[in-house]
Formats: structure tokens, sequence, C-alpha cells
């Protein structure tokens, strides 16, 4: 039940993300800005638009918005955003997850190469390699918070992090936390590593890869993208401040205090994010490999940070 | 730290939002408050160019009446078109028309897209922007004010 | 990289040498069908073994003094499944890919041979046996590289194949020797009985050489680079044995000589294995991520997956020697399956690659494109062995790699000092490898498959014969398999497992039910559920799209967005080069590209450019520092030597006198 809610959640609630992130930018730079509500009026009519296919490609471009999209709500569905004993939570674990989601990203770059446009190829050609840089450094973050869990099912980790809150400020769990951050920004296209907002094609890395799709697609496109900062936003506040989070079997109350809770940590996350990017600027494209080799060198950082300070304890 | 301190003191610099105009086409999709535009420069001095950067700036911030650049004809639900469009223009200005998904609309910004202005009679120039594309708002001015690209944009917008 | 195989689109791939000889279409189905049947046999005798009795078989006749000596158990069972059943595909494959190629005689009709040669490895019982299994599937394999002799590339890869695979079999040779002279017996049992007296500087020894000869066959670092040249030279069934099979045995004999007989080995094996396997996984990821042969390419990501295989054996070691059986069971299990999975995906995804090249004669993958219209089935088979070889879900090879890391992650933490260190070292290997391999075969299957033809051959392709699909199909399933019930593996695994011991085989293994789990430690998978979970969610996000859909204008087909001009010719696409372009400048120290940029100006003024060239080429950085000195020395000794080499009679007469009378000498 809690996971219907948090798959509803997530649908809903990725266009208002994506809206209160550029109203706080836009508020930090002096302007009035289009109003939180404006993603959802943008998906509405993109809703309502022609649909159209471009010439030569094939289902691949047709499946790859829905993929990345399907990937991201059964990511949603997963992990315990509101509350634990998901069904399907020992169906995948972090690693599971961590597949689902390069899987939406290989949909969609290879939906940019089946366009057969310079740039398609290009957005794709870099997505990739940022990707590729940026697996380690995700696989070895997962690493270091399944060691206080024994395990790499999110429910444990979380639980494990529920009962043990002061493990949160410990050297590993910290530098764990800022290398998901960076992979984070990397994985969701943000500033400093890809701009959202660019109308300059050869700046683009996620934005190319979609310049073809049109209509329904691209509204399908966009939810994705808003979909995985969300659920992103929303794993790292709970992997970290699992504050709040229903137990297993919860009840309503349980279930509407975890939404509160989620709602006002990725409203936080959200907004400190947004606020960042006002006063950074893309990186340019190879330096966001130092960027990413940064993160991985704090990854396992943390992960020896975790087994020694583990080894010990005991 | 100091950028904190630019940002406070600075504050909001936008223009206060006029009343809304009067609507003179529905918004395309039925969907108030939402328009994506491609601009195509078929061939303008420039000077509309920098009116709609004003237009889409800081101060007069189109952005939230729901208007917005994009970068590709198939994110777009029409074109801003500036300038006489000349002979090398005309397949372009009709490919990125083409690519634009329908429902679509053609905006013609500056008196040179509305009938030639200036260069109307010059040799390398096919006609107006109408003369090409169906034209369904028009913004005379050499160059029209930012606040003028801003009506017209809310005419169509509806907010 | 240029492969300038062929000239003309129409004409179908054929060497010069077939060409003189077409074969009939009989010897295609008897060849063919004899390399199915052999590999039935091997699988139904490899899951007798593993599900029943051991089986043995003497023949004191057939080899001179020992005889032949077959010991079937259920490690050597498996082994004879998965060569069996790659067989299975590719001889169903080899029927129609032999009569579209025009494949030649000789090589085909030896093909069977090679498939038996391969079935005899893992059933070997004695070290002679073995040793002349192994000589009989190298030999023959050598024959079958060189199937398009008359190209100089083909002649090439053969002399590198052909030292290469003789010196790790010379290696091989002497590590048994030495073994089968310290254990004072011949036949595995004996020695298996024998191996308390040996002395740790001959276990050393032993390990060493096998790790060198193995190692070569498997393709692991630096012994690698016979790999990429007979992989892509041969016809591409052979291709798919070698890669999906032959190089199995090179896991085979280290999991039986070093784990089984050997074993348990001490830490510093264990740790030579994961950082060869780890340094091997990593390099070929890397080459296979910047190649743009698509046979290249997946002879890389071979020497990849051995590479993840080997690093998981010594983690299964290492792990074993700290006190945890229970996880070095885990990391035997996701070797095994790898290995299994990585058979499955790269006998379809080298089958695949040989139906396009049959098709379009064509390797290169900047000359390809646009196959998906043209040639849909062999595009979806490539698809599937694509998403396999990266690791993600719904793939093959992700439940391999899922269990890999469970036991990289739960390793005992009690303050062994070498372990906190080897495991998030290997993890970060693991996920660099599959993050690259993801990569590379978006690489290999969005520019070779997708997009638009960048070639006039491309753009002439048609779809492969009933019987090249049929094999493809075949191999395709078993993918299906890996992917979503790697559960109907359980039982096997647990068989293998259990002949084991030295490395953890005694500790309850991982449950393969629809969900995994870890005994003994938190994790669990569950792959069928969860692809069912994602086609439910694809499904419900198609639903949610057409919402709003009857306010829709009706759909349309336009051409591409080409930012206002008329047309986007294809060659404006990004090809595999341009594609792996900021990886190979990411990973420029590595990987060393040899890049010319010529500017050609005009006479008038050198701020007019008349044309740039640019030429990157990216040869095998290990086989330029390593082996060319190494090949410079052989030649100069060579050279040296060739003095005493006059031409004259008498003096080699002289020569073989003193030979005779040192040897008679010495052994007097």
């Amino acid at each position: 039940m809690a996971a219907a809610l948090q798959v509803v959640a997530v649908l809903a609630g990725a266009p208002l993300v994506m809206g209160g992130m550029r109203q706080v930018r836009a508020r930090l730079e002096g302007r009035a800005g289009g109003g939180i509500g404006q993603p959802y009026r943008d998906l509405r009519k993109l809703l309502r638009k022609q649909q159209i296919t471009p010439q030569g490609t094939t289902v691949v471009f047709a499946l790859a918005p829905a993929v990345a999209a399907g990937s991201t709500l059964l990511i949603a569905a997963i992990v315990p955003l509101i509350a634990l004993g998901s069904p399907l939570d020992s169906a995948a674990d972090l690693f599971g997850v961590v597949g689902l989601l390069f899987l939406g990203t290989v949909a969609l770059t290879l939906a940019a190469l089946d366009t057969g446009t310079a740039f398609g190829g290009m957005g794709s050609s870099r997505e990739i390699t940022i990707a590729a840089l940026v697996e380690p450094t995700i696989l070895l973050a997962v690493f270091a918070l399944s060691i206080p869990a024994h395990s790499a099912n999110l429910a444990a980790i979380v639980s494990a992090a529920m009962q043990n809150p002061g493990q949160v400020f410990s050297p590993g769990s910290v530098l764990a936390f800022v290398a998901l951050v960076i992979v984070t920004l990397a994985e969701t296209g943000r500033l400093p590593v890809d701009n959202p907002s660019t109308h300059l094609e050869v700046t683009m890395i996620h934005p190319a890869m979609v310049l073809e799709y049109a209509g329904p697609k691209l509204a399908v496109v966009e939810w994705a993208s808003g979909m995985r900062l969300t659920v992103l936003l929303a794993l790292l506040a709970n992997l970290f401040l699992p504050w709040g989070v229903a137990a297993t079997d919860p009840s309503a109350l349980g279930v509407l205090l975890g939404l509160a809770a989620i709602t006002v940590k990725v409203a936080v996350l959200a907004s400190v994010l947004a606020a960042g990017e006002v006063f950074i600027a893309k990186l340019r494209l190879f330096r966001v490999p130092e960027l990413l080799a940064g993160s991985f060198l704090l990854a396992l950082l943390a992960v020896t940070a975790s087994s020694f300070l583990a080894t010990t304890t005991q | 730290m100091s950028w904190i301190g630019k940002i406070r003191r600075v504050g909001r610099i936008v223009e206060p939002a006029q009343n809304a105009p009067e609507t003179t086409i529905a918004p395309p999709t039925g969907v108030t408050g939402s328009l994506q535009l491609r601009h195509v420069d078929a061939g303008s001095c420039n000077g509309c160019e920098l009116e709609i950067t004003g237009a889409f700036s800081a101060v007069y911030d189109a952005e939230r009446y729901g208007a917005r650049l994009v970068a590709s004809p198939r994110h777009a639900d029409g074109l801003l078109t500036t300038g006489v469009v000349t002979h090398n223009m005309r397949q372009p200005l009709l490919n990125t028309f083409h690519a634009v998904p329908e429902p679509r609309v053609v905006i013609a910004v500056g008196d040179c897209a509305c009938n030639g202005g200036a260069f109307a009679d010059g040799y390398g120039v096919v006609g107006p922007v109408g003369d090409v594309v169906p034209v369904d708002v028009e913004v005379p001015g050499c160059p029209p004010t930012p606040q003028q690209i801003i009506t017209a944009l809310r005419k169509v917008t509806g907010r | 990289m240029t492969t300038a195989l062929h000239n003309s689109p129409t004409v179908p791939a054929l060497g010069e040498g077939a060409r003189a000889a077409p074969p009939a279409g009989a010897l295609a189905w008897l060849s063919g069908g004899l390399t199915a049947a052999l590999g039935a046999v091997g699988v139904a005798l490899g899951l007798s073994v593993i599900f029943g009795e051991p089986r043995q078989l003497r023949i004191g006749w057939l080899l001179p003094l020992v005889g032949v000596r077959l010991d079937l158990d259920p490690l050597g069972g498996l082994f004879l499944v998965a060569t069996g059943a790659v067989s299975i595909a590719v001889g169903i494959y080899a029927v129609g890919y032999a009569q579209r190629e025009r494949w030649a005689r000789f090589p085909l009709a030896i093909l069977p041979l090679f498939v038996a040669g391969m079935l005899l490895v893992p059933a070997a019982g004695s070290i002679t046996t073995f040793l002349v299994s192994w000589e009989l599937m190298a030999a023959v394999s050598l024959f079958l590289v060189l199937s398009e002799h008359r190209r100089e590339a083909v002649r090439s890869a053969g002399v590198f194949y052909a030292i290469m695979t003789q010196l790790g079999f010379a290696s091989i040779l002497l590590a048994l020797v030495v073994l089968s002279a310290a254990a004072g017996g011949d036949a595995f049992s004996t020695i298996s009985a024998h191996v308390h007296d040996l002395s740790s500087g001959t276990k050393t020894t032993v390990f060493l050489l096998t790790l060198m000869g193995f190692g070569s066959k498997a393709g692991l670092l630096p012994l690698h680079a016979w790999l990429p040249r007979a992989h892509t030279e041969a016809p591409s069934p052979v291709s798919a044995l070698m890669s999906a099979a032959m190089v199995n045995m090179g896991i085979y004999g280290i999991i039986r000589i070093d784990l089984q007989l050997l074993g348990p080995g001490p830490n510093w094996w264990g740790l030579t294995l994961m950082i060869i396997g780890a340094l091997s996984a990593v390099f070929g990821v890397l080459q296979a991520s910047v190649a743009t042969d698509l046979k290249r390419l997946l002879a890389y990501s071979t020497t990849e997956n051995m590479g993840l295989i080997t690093l998981s054996l010594g983690a299964a070691i290492l792990l074993r020697s700290s006190g945890a059986p229970t996880v070095a069971a885990i990391a035997l299990t996701a070797a095994l399956l790898h290995l299994l999975s990585h058979a499955a995906f790269k006998t379809l995804a080298f089958l695949a690659a040989g139906s396009v090249l049959a098709a379009t004669g064509l390797r290169d993958l900047d000359k390809l494109g646009g196959l998906a219209r043209r040639m849909p089935v062999t595009t979806v088979m490539f698809g599937i062995a694509a998403l396999g070889a990266s690791g993600l879900p719904l793939g093959a090879g992700f439940v391999s790699e899922w269990l890999m890391l469970q036991s990289l992650i739960h390793s005992p933490a009690d303050g062994n000092t070498t372990l906190a260190l080897a495991m998030p070292l290997s993890v970060g290997a693991v996920a660099l490898t599959t993050g690259l391999g993801i990569a590379a075969m978006v690489k290999a299957f969005g520019v070779g498959f997708l997009a638009r033809p960048r070639s006039a051959a491309a753009e002439a392709a048609q779809e492969a014969p009933a019987s090249m699909l049929t094999g493809m199909t075949l191999a395709a399933a078993a993918c299906a398999v890996f992917a979503v019930a790697p559960a109907l593996l359980g039982p096997t695994l647990r068989q293998v497992l259990a002949v084991l011991p030295t490395v953890g085989g005694h500790a309850a293994g991982p449950q393969l039910g629809t969900f995994l789990r870890l005994p003994g430690v938190g994790g669990s998978l569950s792959p069928g559920l969860l692809a069912a979970a994602l086609i439910i969610a694809v499904l419900l996000t198609l639903g949610l799209s057409r919402w709003g859909a009857r306010h829709r204008p009706a759909a349309a087909m336009a051409p591409l967005w080409a930012s206002g001009a008329d047309t986007l010719s294809s060659r404006m696409q990004y090809t595999a080069t341009s594609f792996a372009e900021p990886l190979q400048r990411v990973f420029d120290n590595v990987l060393r590209p040899d890049i010319d940029v010529e500017v050609t100006h005009f006479a008038e003024s050198q701020y007019l450019v008349e044309k740039v060239t640019f030429r990157s080429r990216l040869a095998d950085p290990v086989e330029q520092r390593l082996y060319t000195p190494v090949i410079r020395a052989v030649n100069a000794v060579a050279e040296w030597v060739r003095g005493a080499h006059t031409g004259s009679v008498h003096l080699y007469l002289a020569y073989g006198a003193t030979g005779l009378l040192i040897v008679l000498l010495v052994t007097r």
C-alpha cells in the first residue's frame, strides 16, 4: 500500500520538485519565475500536442521514454521513501536499483543514437561517458552504506540508520554522502555537470539526446527526468536521515507522517540544490571526469573508513 | 560570500506585471500559461533580437507568463520570427515551421517581419514572414519594446 | 581502423581461397549437424554426471605407456554442458553460414573435431590425456583461425595465435610434469591423494606456471594479445566457439589444478588472481570501449569477462583462507554463473556479428548502422547479447555480477587489512568495468545497428538465412534464462560447488530460487520479479502517456530536424570513433592513442585551409610495451644463431655428432 502511494507521490510530485527548483532559482536571480505549477502546465500542454516520429527511427526511439520513466517508477516502488517493507524490497537491493537507474540512461542514449543525428550522437556519447565514470562511485558508496547494515538491501540500510542515528555523522557516512551528492548531480544532468536550461546544442549532454522528441513522448521524457531527480533526492535523504520513515505495515497516520517527512526532506534538498546552482557555472566537459574522480576517491575513503572503524569497534 | 549579499541587496528587479491583455487568439492546445517558442532570425538586423533578449531577461521576465525559448522546434509550440525573410533563409524558415508539432503559432516580431520594414525593397529579400508561413500574431515596431513583445506573448499564452 | 575486406557490397564476404572451392551444401549440413550432435552429447553427458554418478573410461591402447583416462565429475560436467550448449547453437548456425560465406572445405570439415577436443579437456582424468586433448583443441583451432589464410591479417593473427598458444601449452606441460613427478602419478586422482606431500615450493612453481599457461588461454593480461587478433580474423562461428567455449578451458584449468588439486592455496594466490583479474577486466573493457571493429570489441570484452571470473576465483580463495567459507561460496558461484552466462551472451554476440559480417562484409562500426530496419532479427539478437554483456538488469550478466559484488562487500570485518583494502578496490574495478562495459555495448549496438547506414554495404544488408537465425535464437533463449530465471541453474551449481571443498564448497552456497538469497549474509534479488515489475511499470507509463490523446492532432512522420537545413546526410552522424572519443580522452594516459592531424593550406594564403586530415590509431599499449621488446630480443638471438647456419652439410653433421655425444655423456 505504502509502495503504491510512493509511486503515486513520485509521479505527482516530480513536476512540483522541478517547478520548485526553477522558482527558487528565479527568485535568487531577481526574477518572478513561472510559478511552481509551471511544469504541470507544460506537461499538460505537451500531452495534447501532435506526436511526431522522425523518419528512420525504430521502436527503440519510440519505447525509450517509457523505459526511462518505467524504471524510475519501479525504483520508486522499491526504495523506502515513505515506509519500510515494500513488497519489492527483497526483489532488488541497492545494486539492483543502480542497475535500473542505468537501464533508463541506456534506453535514452540508444534512442538518441537511433535518430542518427549529429546532436543525438554527441549527447549520448557524453552521457554514456559520464555514466561509465559515475558507476564506480555509486557502487563504492553502496558498499560503504552496506557495511553498518551488513546488507545492501534498502530496508536493512535504512532501518540500521534509524536504530543508530549517530552513525550518520561517522566519517564513512559523511564521505559517502558527499560522493552520492556528486553522483546525483551527474546522473540527473544538473549543474555543474550539465545545464538543463541551455539553448546551445554544443554544450548539452542530456538535452542534446532528446532534441528529436516532441509532444507526448517529450512529456514522458521530461517527466522521467523530474522523477529521477525526485527519487534520487528522496533516496539520498532517507539513506542518511531516515527520520520519519514508517515501519513495515504502517498505520494510516504513519504513512501520512512518512509522506510529510519525505516531502519536507525533498523540498529542503531541492531548494539547497537550486540555490547552489545559482553560484556555479557549468564545468567544461573534460573537467567533469576530474570531479567524478574526486567523488570516486571520496567513496573509496568512505569504504575504507567504514571498514576500519567497523574492525576497531569490534 | 559577497554574492549572497548582492542577491539580498538587489532583491527582485522584475518590473511589476501589468494587467493581462485581451487575448486575440485562443492558446493553441487549449492549455493556458505554457508557450515554448523556437526563435528564427529570418534576416533581421539583430535589433529585434536585443529586445527579445530583454523580454526574457530578469527585468521583463517573460517566463512568469509561461513563455520560454527552447532549442529544438520539436519542443516548441511555435516560432518567434524576426526580420524580413531573405532568399537564403526562406527554406530554413519553412523547414523549422514544419518541424514544429501541431498545433503551432507563428509570432512575427518587428516591422520587417510584419511588412518588410526598411528592407522591403531589398534585392535579397523574399518578403515579410507572412509570405512564407502563416502568421498568427504580429508585433509592430522597429524595434518593438520588450513590453510590446511580452504583451504579444501574453495574448497567446492567455496568462 | 581499417577493415578493407571487400569492395563490392553485392558480393558476400568470401576469402580468396574459399572462392576456389565452394563447398557443397551437404558438407555444411554434415559438419554443422555433427558439431551440434557432439554438443548435444556433451550436454547430456555433462548433466548425467552432475546429477548422477561420476563416470570413468579407460582406453589402455590409445596412448602409449599410460593410455587414455577419462574421469568425469560435476566440475568437468559443468564445462561439458557449457561447451556442448555453445556447440549446439554454433553447429546449427554454421549450416547456413558455411553456405552463405562459402566456407572452405577443410576448415568446415574439422569444425566437429574442434568441439571434440574441447569436450575432451574437461573430461580428462590424467595429465597425459589432458595434455593431448588440450593440444588437439589448440591445433584444430589454429587451422580454423587460418580458414581465410589468403588474407594477410589472418596469417599474422595465425602466427600470433600459434606462438602464444604453444608457449602457453609449454608452460602447462612443464607445470603438470613437475606436478606429476612430485606427486608420483599421472592420474588426477593419484595426485589429489598425494598433494599433501608436496613442498610449498613445488606448489608455487606449479601455480605460477599453470597461471601463465591457462591465463594465456583465457586471454588474461598480459598474455591476451592473441585474442583480439584470432577472434577477429577467424570465421564468426569459430570466433563464437573460441570466445564462448575455448577460453573457458583456461578457467577450467585454473579451477581444476590450482583451486581443486592444489587448494586450499595461500592468501597470495588469491591476491594474485584478483590483481590479474582486475587488471584484465579493466584493461579489456577499456580497449573494448574504444574499439571500432565489432569483433575486436567483442574479443576484448572476452578478456574483460574472463578477468571478472578470475577476480571472483581469487576472491573465493582469499575469503576462504580468511575464514569466510560462506562468502567464498558466493564468490565461486558468481564465477561459475558468470562463466556460463558469458558463454551464452558471447556466443550470441559473435553469431550476430557474423551475421552482420556475412550480410555486409563489414566489421567496422564506423561504416555500419541502420541494420535495425534491414536485419531486424539479427538486431534483436545482438541487442539481447549486448544487454547481457553490459550487466544491466534484464541482461544475462546481471545476476552473476550482482553475486560477485555481494561476495566482495560481505567480507568479514575482523581487522584483516588485506581484505579491507582488496575488497573496496575490487568493487571499484568491477564497477568501472561494468560502467565502461555499458559504454562499449551501447556503442556496439547503438552505432552498429541503430541510426542510419554509413556505407553502401550497410545500406544493402539483408537478413540472415533461417539456420543462422535458429542458432542465434537458441543462444538468446539461454540468455533469457540467465536473465530472469537463474533459479533453473541452482541445482547444477550446488552439485559443482560440492566437489570444490577447498574453496568453501562445503558451505551452503547462495540459494538461486525465485528470490536469490544469500545464506549468512543479508542480500536478496529476484530478477524474474524485477523483470515482470519493470514491464508493468513501462506499460503503466505508456498508458499514462495516452492522457489527453483525444485533444491531439493525428500523429505524423517528419524528416529529422537538421537545424534548418534540408537534410542530414548520414556522414553527419556520430561514428564509433567519435562516440568513444570522450572516453579515449579521459583514459588518454592508459590508451596512448596515436593521433595525427595534418592541415593543408592553400598556396595563396595560410589563413585558408584546403583540407584537414585526421588519423587516429589505437594500438594495444601492453602489446607495444611488452611484446615489442621481447619480439625484438628473440629476433636478435635468432639473427645471432643464424651465424651457425652456413649451409654446409658437413658442419651440420658435426653439430649432430657433438649433440649426440653430449647427450650420451650426460645420461651415462
